[in-house]
């Protein structure tokens, strides 16, 4: 810490400069913070996939159906302990911008997510009544919800044959995960999956997907390929993944999130190291005499170019990380702006450590550049200005 | 304090080897003023910046205040000037951004003295050289002058046993040089500090109670 005024005098030499790179790096690290709180949210439900779970959709597509036939020979299957399904409703609750997923699922389903939180008497209810539906904890918060209520969703995929549009449901509870923060659970709506499939206009007999638990997560890949052998050549193939996997090309379908951010982010700290790297380097550059002078006080060398880095350094991070605090403050805002159409953004643990390790990074080759030079910088010449 | 036996220096200019100090014999005492003349390009700054330990001589031997400087490693070499030699430059350097007691601190930064302890050095040396009150100054809100005693206190700082001065007063006016000149008598004088300066100014050389001449890289008078 005794040298922290020689740092702060080599940051300060040039007030206006240092202010304009430091701004240069809070701003990378403020989208860094942004842009990696959005690729966590698309990551978060692919980490918190079970590994004794596998999801069996269309080879083809995600869109296309499978029959409902498949069920009984799924479970035939050596390894497969039991086997729901569910179908995307895509409902609209009043207006479009209150998007959440809105899911018809099998009554197997609150077997088959033991990470699901519902009380019994309400589960029972659930089965109980055709129309029951159930509200994931902060959907209910957000619209005011309560059991007893009746939901009514306009369809835009599945019209209903009788009541059009506008298909109403029996709010029968309230569930949320074992992890409060799962928002797979906390933010969607189920209903009953035989309410569904009658009430629909088209597409009878048909589910949009699989859940498959398995009795041996080691299994996985030869229990998956087991399914998917059963149903080659026929007119509905199967592609079986695990969870984590579709989870994963669900997300995908917004495009590759993960490498978008990593391209942006690419070209941003690429832009970075070159505008902090010419400001470091012209800051040497500038004060050569007065690290000549240091040297003539006896600073060895090593401690003259441990004070050019630690100066590289002491920018970079500190810029860093007032950029992604900034990001973390400013994301909670952000996430309020999208209306509860995705989860909340935030600045994770992992993003800081990754957002520490970028700027550490950036410090080393921004610095040791000009930091070397310091250190090879020989006091006659300098003195004598050459 | 200082003995040189047979000092060369060459420097390498292209590809030509230049030889700038030709066999230099020089003894100065401890406790001495001793003012280095002579024409530009004779070889007086080369001969101070061995003296004071920043170059090395291509050949002959250096012994100050009992180390032989051309055996040290350029490591060895930063330790043994930040314990023995304080400089003085022409232009001061002074770092612009710190204030005067900062700037002085400088050389107790490499010591492991407390923080408190290295304040109230700098505020004594600073005091020493006539400008405590001027301790929380910038460089640029100081004159000519006081900027030089800045360098002198930071020179002093350390109580080191040889003061190397490169024309301390070749940017001043002549009362400023004057006042500067006597402040380095009286740290010769009365705190029996070993000076070396060079100098073109043959009133500076006034001060000093011994001058050096070279010219050409050799020393060609040597007398009080």
């Amino acid at each position: 810490m005794k040298y922290f005024a020689l740092l702060r005098a080599g940051l300060l030499r040039r007030k206006g400069r240092t202010l304009l790179t430091l701004l240069s790096i809070v701003a990378a690290f403020v989208l860094f913070g942004f842009l990696d709180g959005v690729r966590t949210v698309f990551q978060h439900g692919a980490d918190n996939a079970a590994v004794d779970r596998l999801v069996i959709g269309s080879r083809l597509s995600l869109i296309q159906p499978l029959p409902l036939a498949h069920k009984a020979r799924i479970e035939q299957v050596d390894g497969v302990v039991e086997v729901a399904y569910s179908n995307w409703f895509g409902g609209i609750y009043q207006d479009r911008k209150n998007f959440f997923p809105n899911i018809a699922i099998s009554p197997e389903y609150f077997d088959l997510y033991p990470e699901l939180v519902i009380p019994e008497d309400q589960k029972k209810a659930f089965l109980a009544t055709r129309t029951a539906a159930i509200a994931g904890r902060k959907l209910a918060e957000r619209f005011g919800w309560k059991t007893g209520d009746r939901i009514p969703l306009q369809a835009t995929i599945w019209p209903h044959k009788t009541l059009g549009n506008t298909w109403t449901f029996d709010l029968v509870g309230i569930m949320h995960g074992t992890d409060e923060d799962d928002q797979r659970f906390t933010n969607e709506l189920v209903f009953r999956y035989d309410y569904f499939d009658e009430g629909r206009t088209t597409g009878q007999g048909t589910a949009g997907w699989y859940v498959v638990k398995i009795s041996d997560p080691a299994r996985a890949a030869q229990i998956a390929s087991a399914i998917d052998a059963l149903f080659r050549n026929s007119d509905a193939e199967t592609k079986t993944q695990s969870e984590k996997e579709f989870n994963l090309s669900f997300a995908k379908q917004f495009g590759d999130i993960g490498l978008i951010v990593s391209a942006i982010m690419g070209a941003v700290f690429f832009t970075l190291l070159l505008l902090t790297g010419n400001t470091m380097s012209q800051g040497v550059r500038e004060r050569i005499p007065e690290l000549a002078v240091l040297k003539t006080l006896g600073f060895p060398d090593r401690l003259v170019m441990g004070l050019v880095l630690a100066e590289a350094l002491l920018l970079l991070t500190g810029g860093g990380v007032l950029g992604l605090a900034l990001a973390a403050a400013g994301l909670p805002a952000a996430s309020r702006h999208f209306g509860g159409q995705i989860p909340p953004l935030a600045v994770s643990g992992e993003s800081w450590i990754v957002g520490v390790a970028i700027m550490l990074l950036l410090g080393l080759f921004v610095g040791l550049p000009p930091a070397w030079r310091a250190h090879r910088l020989s006091i006659v010449d300098a003195l004598a200005g050459h | 304090m200082v003995r040189l036996a047979g000092v060369k220096k060459n420097y390498q200019r292209g590809r030509q080897t230049v030889e700038v100090l030709h066999g230099i014999d020089l003894d100065i005492a401890s406790g001495e003023f001793v003012a280095l003349m002579g024409p530009s390009g004779s070889g007086k700054t080369t001969l101070l910046n061995l003296i004071g330990g920043l170059d090395t001589p291509t050949a002959g031997t250096i012994e100050v205040a009992g180390r032989r400087l051309e055996r040290l490693t350029s490591a060895a070499l930063a330790g043994w000037r930040a314990a023995n030699i304080g400089f003085v430059f022409q232009f001061y350097n002074l770092l612009p951004v710190l204030p005067a007691w900062r700037n002085v601190e400088l050389p107790l930064l490499l010591t492991s003295l407390s923080a408190a302890t290295r304040r109230r050095n700098a505020l004594i040396a600073l005091e020493l050289v006539g400008l405590a009150a001027r301790a929380e100054h910038r460089p640029r809100e100081l004159s000519g002058g006081e900027e030089q005693r800045v360098a002198i206190a930071r020179a002093l700082v350390s109580d080191p046993k040889l003061l190397v001065c490169d024309e301390p007063t070749g940017d001043l006016d002549r009362h400023t040089a004057e006042e500067v000149l006597g402040l380095l008598q009286t740290l010769n004088r009365e705190h029996g500090k070993t000076i070396v300066m060079v100098t073109h100014d043959p009133k500076a050389a006034d001060y000093a109670g011994r001058r050096v001449m070279l010219d050409k890289g050799t020393l060609v008078a040597a007398g009080a």
